[in-house]
């Protein structure tokens, strides 16, 4: 018997009219048993990203971890500053004026907080990208205005560019399109 | 101002460029005595004066005004310091002698101390001088000395600032070249060989009043060489009228003194005997001050005062009567009348209840009363007030008859008149003027200028190239008496060696040397001519009593023995009056720039004037009423006319002003006084003539407006009348001033407390900072305080505080660390009027502390509000935070860093500070350090008033207190401790470690309540 | 006008029958993306758009001239003196941020609110809020005596061993504010790189694709990015939200901590965020109304956001005379001197004109926007937001000055007299922000695209 050999493309790529036409053949794609896939929109589809399996994100773990380590950092260092450090009779005021010290905490927590979470949600995208397979294709460049693509890679355990290609023909595409490397 | 000429400047500054300078000058010019007046036009072609009049300086542009004017000054002093001045310090050759003796609970916190003494006119202000390696930097009262009893005053103060002044006349010339001083020898001894032949007929000196014993004998000397010259003497700000007036009661001239220890009642005839240049002020504040303790209950001292022009001492009475300087003589006939003194007459209606209660009281306390007249009332009031006082016993008691303290006492406008006359028919040959400068000042009727100018040779010795420099041919630069060798007398006759602290800046010669050159070689110094005469007085073994006498700074026992004598009365001529519906001019000296004198002091233009509080400009002052009837409002300009003789001047309004006349303060308007005075303010002399030397008729048209006062002090009425507001913000309601008549502070001594919030140490979330080591704090005793400002000149001299100028004053950007605030109460008829000096507080829940984001004002552990200068960014947060404002920031560069006089005049103990920092009072901190270091050197603790403040050090009515306040038996403690003690802003909790003593009056029950005005 | 599934209709803006829609049918993700990036690309530079720009940088050169001659001689060249050492610098410090404020407010709060119209006016609303609080974070440095030792100001480690002083007011407005203008930095950046996507494949000229694509940083679209970033985007918003509130409550703070009467008042933080959104919202219109003119927007920018930018400025114009109310009625409920001192003076005093026309231009002329045939009236909008805009000018000038010139002591009062500096450097930063947006709308997509394609009905995912 002899295997069917992999070709030499990153995949194969169905453009779509509409967001409902998109989702519904990621679903079909996913039924299938497709895994190593993506689609590709020009805003965000809630529903493509839940038919691609993909449910969660750490994106929220990240931005906590960043504010709690902010907001505690620059509490400790107030109060090193003002109760180790150097401490000073300022006005009379005690030296752990800690009222005071609460608003660069809270400032510093955001700061933190959204700093981790933008560098993590670009690190998790891996992003920046500057090229990517995908761009290849012409048709492509057409996810940054009005089309919708699903992309099946060839990395997947499923793929065969034969039977992959007329199950995307069964998708009812506007056009399939060769991703090369 | 016009760039080309700062550029001509700039090329004149460096040392070198100089010459060639002065060359083209010179060429430029049609003749050579041209050169160094043009430098001054220069001074003042930068159109600063002209910006200070501007009639918005607020909206004036911040352009190069102020930018250019002091790199200006900077740009022209550095060309004035001639080679003359070498950077580095040079000591006086004889061996002069400094204060080692101290007295033992006090040590003055400061490396070395000279006594000596200020000759003021022909008195003696006693000093101690602090040098610095070999550089004198401040002048401090002497405690040791009798007639100083420790206080100092504004002239001493900012004394230190005219010996380093860049202006002063660095050159002796003649016709405006330089020359040296052999060159003037020869000269003289050529005009003087013809003066020979005719003994000295043709030779008239002309000086300032002096008291100074040797310079006495040399006149002597000179009057016996010379039997036919004559020696005038002549002040503009005269004492003529007390002459007269002892003349008229005694028929001689006597020195009059008082002795205010002993007088329950004081009766001042416009007198100012508290304030600053009045002859025995230091004694009379101490004196006044320690009678008017309210804890004397019944003893304590009572004043009345008919004023003319309101003063120190007519702010601190308890009765004023406010009327024109030529009713005074009306209303103290009429008080005489009451004392059955001969000469006396009617009151007008309106002043009858004052006269009765007045001469019901003064009678009431025969033997303890005293009535003071004014030096610028006529002399029928001084022979007047010699009458009562004698028929008040007083003699003996609170009046004391001396022998005259100035030397040759004359009636120095009748002498003038002859010098005049004489000059003008060309009898005089050789004119020598010395410390005066008669062509601004002398009277306007003589035409001095002109008479002087036909005198063949006219020699000059002073300190500036001034008004009259411009008529001399030679010009002798004189020494400041911190350069010189000398004696003067005190005002009880106590005489003081007056001991150089440095040798002259600019190789002057003084006074001494300069007549000496008269009648022997024009090369002995000072130092043999002064010590050679005390040589001859001093009994014993001289060098001891010499020592001695350096060491603490005045001869024991010189004091003049009281004379016995007594006043006859007898009917006075009545004094030409002014008629009742005349407007009237009244003269007075300036409060700081005295006669003129003093006009190129910045220190003393900058300070706000006693009560009126406007600084850089001498006003017209008149009564409010007397504003709103004529149409007139603060700032306009009115012409004030007296027969034929106009000037302009600026209003202003001056509360407790008699109505129907008009306050012109003498010596502004200078035009050659150096380039801070110069063209600063209107010249009174314009309109002064002999024969009404202290008022005139006038009359007053207003001939423009729109000029501004510089007037550091925001608002000076304790009820807002004038405002249309409710009563939620007068001053009773803040609390500020606090005080009672001296019954209600017997009934109820707590008063200052009452009704008053103040949050209780203890009501605090978070605990105390607990002061363990020292606790530092201030009491200021406002019954004591005369409002004289000594202790703001004080504190510029020892902070090295900067001078901003008048466009920045005006725009509150004042420097002074130290304000005395002024309020008025009740009308503007007249006031009562409270002196409150405001140092910062060094409150110890600091408001200004929390807000600095940079922590550069801390406390210290001796709870000390610190501000650390190189810390500070300039957020002026906490100037905003400071209830009490009296933080200073230095907006633009004021500091003056490269004049090379100045930097040997500052404080080096304290750090000079730069653009964009904010400063304070620090209760004197290097002083502290000074006095906690001597402590720990002799591991001992510090001793209560061996660190004293500057403003303490200076007050003459020693109303401020510093100290620790841990120590129970520390004055300041056992001050803080009585009731009268109160904080200012005390609801605010901020727990000022300053705190003032509440003001106690002691009105008399019969003219209370006064009548409704 | 489409209707929201389920989930959102709780929040989902659904507007009453007679209210103009958010966008003008007819739209299709093809032409909002055109229209909004031809704006950028095809549109050639106009002269209406040249000259304007020019005039902004004359006054950007004003700024330049009258800082360089501030650093030269010091802050003396400003009218503040003592009492009233602060003038200028600090008024137009609050004045800046607060504008800023409407921004974030319509990018985050209103995101969290579901109130899908924002999405046609956040991104030039934040770009709004990044140059205002560049000109306001100008000023905090420029007042400094010293200015080039503002770094003090921040927490490190030097050799000196000292630390700033966390207990001041303005250490904590150094943290407020550099937090503020990072986060609000990001967010913008973030809402802009699906859109730098879309340029860099419409852009034609290589170099401006070059550049786009640099700063898309190779977005492609994908599900999982669009996952990640959403529920970025929504953590940012939270963020902000809070943040927006803080910012304007430490900035009233640098006042209320302060024990000067006017200032020493607890109504202030609310107060100071409510005249803020006041403020931002008449400067969103301020500017929308000309571009969505010039531009020819009006089918993205619709009425709509007018009516409802004009609601909110009256709401929160409500609470600023609430808060004007309050402080009269506390200083004199509270019967303290220095207070009714201070009210007396606003009212009667040297300033007293100030007062009123404050009171006339953030309280009685914005009643007018109770008519709603005014509210539709874009000429009116316009004006009414210039007067807010002045109007809470006038409010920081009155808390500023006021209370400074006349506080505790009488002896100390003083009077505050701006001068040409402070004007210069007021107009200067006018300029520099007007000249900001100029280039702003040249080079950016002024306009959200990829949030738009979501306001298109077809964007929806129908159901089987």
């Amino acid at each position: 018997m002899k295997q069917p050999l992999t070709p030499a493309i990153y995949g194969l790529m169905a453009e779509f009219e509409n967001s409902t036409d998109l989702v519904k053949a990621t679903r079909a794609a996913y039924a299938a048993g497709y895994r190593k896939m993506d689609a590709y929109s020009p805003f965000p589809i809630e529903e493509a990203s839940e038919a691609l399996g993909f449910h969660k994100t750490r994106v929220p773990l990240i931005v906590l971890v960043g504010g709690l380590l902010g907001g505690t950092g620059i509490y400790g260092l107030q109060y090193w500053i003002n109760c180790i450090s150097y401490p000073l009779n300022v006005g009379g005021r005690p030296w752990h004026s800690w009222p005071a010290f609460i608003i660069p905490t809270f400032e510093m927590t955001v700061l933190f907080g959204g700093l981790a979470g933008v560098f993590g949600m670009f690190a998790l995208n891996g992003l920046p990208m500057p090229h990517h397979p995908v761009f290849n294709v012409d048709r492509f460049s057409a996810v940054t205005r009005d089309r919708f693509f699903l992309c099946v890679e060839a990395a997947d355990p499923q793929f065969d560019l034969v039977r992959t290609q007329e199950f995307m023909v069964s998708l009812k595409p506007l056009s399939i399109s060769e991703v090369p490397h | 101002m016009d760039k080309e000429s700062l550029v001509r400047i700039e090329s004149v500054c460096p040392g070198k460029m100089e010459l060639a300078e002065v060359r083209e000058k010179l060429s430029r010019a049609k003749s050579g005595p041209q050169y160094w007046r043009s430098l001054e036009e220069l001074a003042q072609s930068d159109g600063f004066f002209e910006m200070l009049h501007r009639e918005f300086p607020r909206q004036a542009s911040v352009w190069p005004e102020s930018a250019s004017r002091r790199d200006f000054l900077k740009l022209m002093s550095a060309s004035m310091a001639l080679a003359g001045l070498s950077a580095c310090v040079k000591m006086p050759l004889e061996p002069i002698v400094p204060y080692v003796r101290q007295p033992n609970e006090v040590v003055l916190g400061n490396p070395l101390f000279f006594a000596s003494a200020m000759p003021f006119g022909a008195y003696a202000t006693p000093v101690l001088v602090e040098s610095h390696e070999g550089r004198p930097t401040k002048i401090e009262g002497n405690p040791e000395h009798p007639a100083g009893l420790g206080g100092s005053d504004v002239f001493a103060q900012a004394s230190i600032l005219d010996m380093y002044d860049p202006d002063r006349s660095q050159i002796i010339t003649y016709l405006g070249e330089m020359r040296a001083w052999s060159d003037y020898g020869v000269a003289l001894k050529g005009a003087l060989n013809s003066q020979n032949a005719v003994q000295g007929a043709g030779l008239r000196i002309l000086s300032g009043p002096t008291s100074s014993p040797t310079m006495a004998s040399l006149m002597d000397q000179v009057q016996a060489a010379f039997p036919q010259s004559k020696w005038v003497q002549w002040e503009p700000v005269n004492r003529d009228s007390v002459r007269a007036g002892s003349q008229m009661a005694f028929g001689q001239y006597v020195e009059t003194r008082y002795n205010l220890e002993k007088a329950d009642i004081i009766l001042s005839l416009d007198g100012d005997f508290l304030s600053s240049g009045y002859p025995g002020f230091l004694y009379y504040a101490r004196q006044f001050a320690a009678r008017r303790n309210p804890d004397l209950k019944q003893k304590m001292a009572r004043l009345y005062s008919v004023q003319s022009t309101p003063t120190n001492t007519s702010g601190k009475a308890d009765h004023r009567l406010p009327v024109r300087a030529s009713e005074v003589e009306q209303v103290a006939r009429a008080i005489a009348a009451g004392l059955g003194v001969a000469g006396g007459g009617n009151a007008k209606p309106e002043h009858q209840r004052f006269v009765a209660a007045v001469v019901k009281d003064l009678q009431a306390h025969k033997g303890a009363a005293v009535v003071i007249p004014g030096d610028n009332q006529s002399p029928a009031v001084h022979a007047l007030a010699h009458a009562m006082n004698a028929a008040l016993g007083a003699n003996g008691n609170t009046v004391v008859y001396t022998e005259s303290v100035q030397v040759k006492p004359q009636d120095q406008t009748a002498a003038l008149k002859e010098l005049v006359g004489e000059m003008s028919a060309g009898k005089v040959d050789l004119l020598l003027i010395m410390g005066t400068n008669p062509v601004y000042d002398a009277p306007v009727d003589f035409g001095f200028a002109d008479a002087m100018d036909k005198v063949p040779l006219r020699v000059q010795h002073g300190l500036y190239q001034d008004e009259t420099y411009d008529h001399v041919h030679w010009h002798i630069n004189g020494t400041h008496y911190l350069e010189q060798w000398g004696d003067t007398r005190a005002f009880d006759g106590t005489a003081s060696i007056v001991q150089p602290l440095i040798a002259p800046l600019y190789d002057g010669k003084s006074e001494y040397e300069f007549i000496f050159a008269l009648v022997g070689s024009s090369e002995t110094a000072g130092y043999d001519i002064v010590r050679k005469y005390w040589q001859d007085q001093i009994k014993g073994d001289f060098d001891t009593a010499w020592r001695k006498a350096l060491n603490d700074g005045y001869i024991a026992d010189t004091a003049f023995p009281a004379k016995n004598i007594s006043a006859k009365g007898g009917n006075l001529p009545a004094t030409n009056s002014v008629g009742p519906e005349e407007m009237e001019v009244i003269f007075r000296r300036d409060p700081l720039i005295y006669d003129g004198s003093r006009a190129n002091n910045s220190w003393l233009q900058e300070t706000p004037k006693p009560i009126m509080n406007f600084c850089w400009d001498n006003g017209v002052l008149i009564s409010p009423n007397q504003a709103t009837k004529s149409g007139l409002k603060t700032g306009d300009i009115i012409e004030i006319d007296v027969n034929g003789r106009k000037v302009k001047g600026p209003i202003w309004p001056q509360p407790g002003h008699p109505d129907n006349s008009v306050t012109v303060f003498l010596g502004y308007g200078r035009t050659k006084a150096g380039r801070v005075g110069t063209d600063v303010g209107f010249s009174g002399y314009k309109l002064r003539s002999s024969d009404a030397p202290w008022y005139a008729e006038t009359r007053i048209t207003k001939v423009g407006e729109g000029f501004h006062f510089a007037h550091p002090q925001g608002f000076q009425y304790i009820d807002f009348s004038d405002l249309p507001r409710g009563e939620s913000d007068s001053l009773y309601a803040r609390h500020v001033i606090r005080k009672a008549t001296l019954q209600d502070f017997i009934k109820n001594p707590d008063f200052a407390h009452e009704g008053v919030e103040s949050p209780p140490p203890e009501m605090t979330l978070y605990p105390n900072y607990q002061y363990t080591e020292l606790k530092w704090g201030m009491t200021i005793d406002m019954n004591s305080c005369v409002g004289c400002k000594t202790c703001i000149v004080a504190c510029q001299a020892e902070n090295n505080i900067p001078v901003v100028g008048k466009e920045q004053t005006e725009r509150g950007r004042q420097m002074q660390w130290l304000r005395v605030d002024v309020y008025y109460e009740g009308g503007t008829e007249n006031p009562g009027m409270y002196y409150q000096p405001v140092p910062c507080q060094q409150c110890e829940n600091a408001p200004c502390e929390v807000v600095c984001p940079v922590g550069a004002t801390v406390h210290s552990t001796e709870g000390l509000n610190d501000m650390v200068y190189n810390r500070c960014v300039g957020t002026r947060y906490c100037s905003n935070n400071c209830p009490y404002k009296v933080r200073r920031f230095n907006f633009l560069l004021w500091q003056d860093w490269t004049t090379p006089q100045y930097k040997m005049m500052r404080n080096p103990e304290v750090s000079v500070r730069s653009r964009g920092v904010m400063e304070k009072c620090t209760y004197c901190i290097q002083r502290i350090a000074h006095g906690r270091i001597t402590a720990e050197k002799e591991n001992r603790k510090l001793r209560d008033g061996e660190v004293i403040t500057a403003c303490q050090q200076a007050c003459p009515a020693g109303a401020i207190v510093f100290g620790d306040l841990n120590d129970p038996n520390s004055r300041v403690s056992k001050i803080k401790a009585q009731q009268r003690n109160y904080n200012l802003l005390e609801d605010l909790n901020t727990r000022p470690r300053t705190s003032y003593m509440a003001i106690v009056q002691n009105p008399n029950p019969e003219l209370e309540p006064p009548e409704p005005s | 006008m489409r209707e929201g599934p389920e989930e959102k209709t709780l929040l989902q803006d659904v507007p009453w029958p007679d209210e103009p829609p958010v966008m003008l049918p007819g739209e299709t993700y093809g032409t909002v993306t055109d229209t909004i990036a031809d704006a950028v690309l095809k549109r050639p530079i106009g002269l209406g758009w040249l000259s304007g720009f020019l005039i902004a940088g004359f006054f950007v050169m004003v700024l330049l001239v009258a800082v360089t001659y501030l650093f030269i001689r010091g802050v003396g060249i400003w009218g503040i003196e003592i009492p009233v050492a602060w003038g200028f610098a600090i008024i137009n410090f609050v004045w800046w941020i607060g504008i800023g404020h409407a921004g974030t407010l319509i990018s985050a709060i209103l995101l969290l609110l579901k109130q899908t119209w924002r999405n046609s006016i956040n991104r030039f609303a934040e770009a709004m809020t990044l140059f205002a609080v560049a000109c306001a974070g100008m000023f905090p440095i420029l007042h400094l005596g010293r200015p080039w030792l503002a770094y003090w100001l921040f927490p490190y480690p030097s050799s000196m061993g000292v630390w700033p002083q966390f207990r001041s007011p303005l250490v904590w407005d150094v943290f407020a504010v550099s937090t503020y203008a990072t986060i609000s930095a990001v967010f913008w950046y973030v809402g802009l790189v699906p859109d730098f996507a879309t340029m860099r494949e419409k852009a034609q000229h290589p170099i401006t694709k070059k550049l786009y694509g640099i700063f898309a940083m190779g977005w492609r679209g994908s599900a999982r990015h669009w996952k990640r970033y959403e529920s970025l985007y929504l953590l940012l918003a939270g963020l902000a939200t809070p943040l927006v509130l803080s910012v304007h409550t430490v900035v009233s703070f640098d006042f209320a901590v302060a024990i000067v009467p006017g200032w020493h008042t607890t109504i202030f933080p609310p107060y100071f965020v409510a005249g803020a959104i006041y403020s931002g919202f008449a400067m969103v219109l301020v500017l929308a109304i000309p571009i969505r003119k010039f531009y020819h927007l009006e089918s993205l920018i619709t009425m709509r956001h007018l009516q409802n930018s004009a609601k909110i400025m009256l709401a929160t114009g409500l609470i600023v005379a609430y808060g004007y109310f309050f402080e009269t009625f506390i200083g004199m409920y509270s019967g303290s001197t220095y207070e009714r001192a201070m009210l007396q003076n606003r009212w009667f005093g040297p300033y007293a004109v100030m007062y009123w026309s404050l009171i006339l231009c953030n309280i009685l002329l914005p009643q007018l926007l109770w008519i709603p045939k005014l509210r539709s009236n874009t000429v009116f909008l316009f004006l009414i937001s210039l007067d807010i805009l002045i109007g809470m000018w006038l409010e920081r000038f009155v808390i500023v000055i006021t209370s400074l010139a006349r506080d505790f002591l009488p002896s100390a009062w003083g009077h505050y007299t701006p001068t040409r500096w402070d004007w210069a450097i007021f107009l200067g930063t006018l300029g520099f922000f007007s000249a900001c947006m100029f280039l702003f709308i040249r080079i950016m997509p002024a306009i959200s695209i990829f949030e738009m394609r979501q306001l298109l009905p077809e964007s929806e995912v129908k159901a089987e």
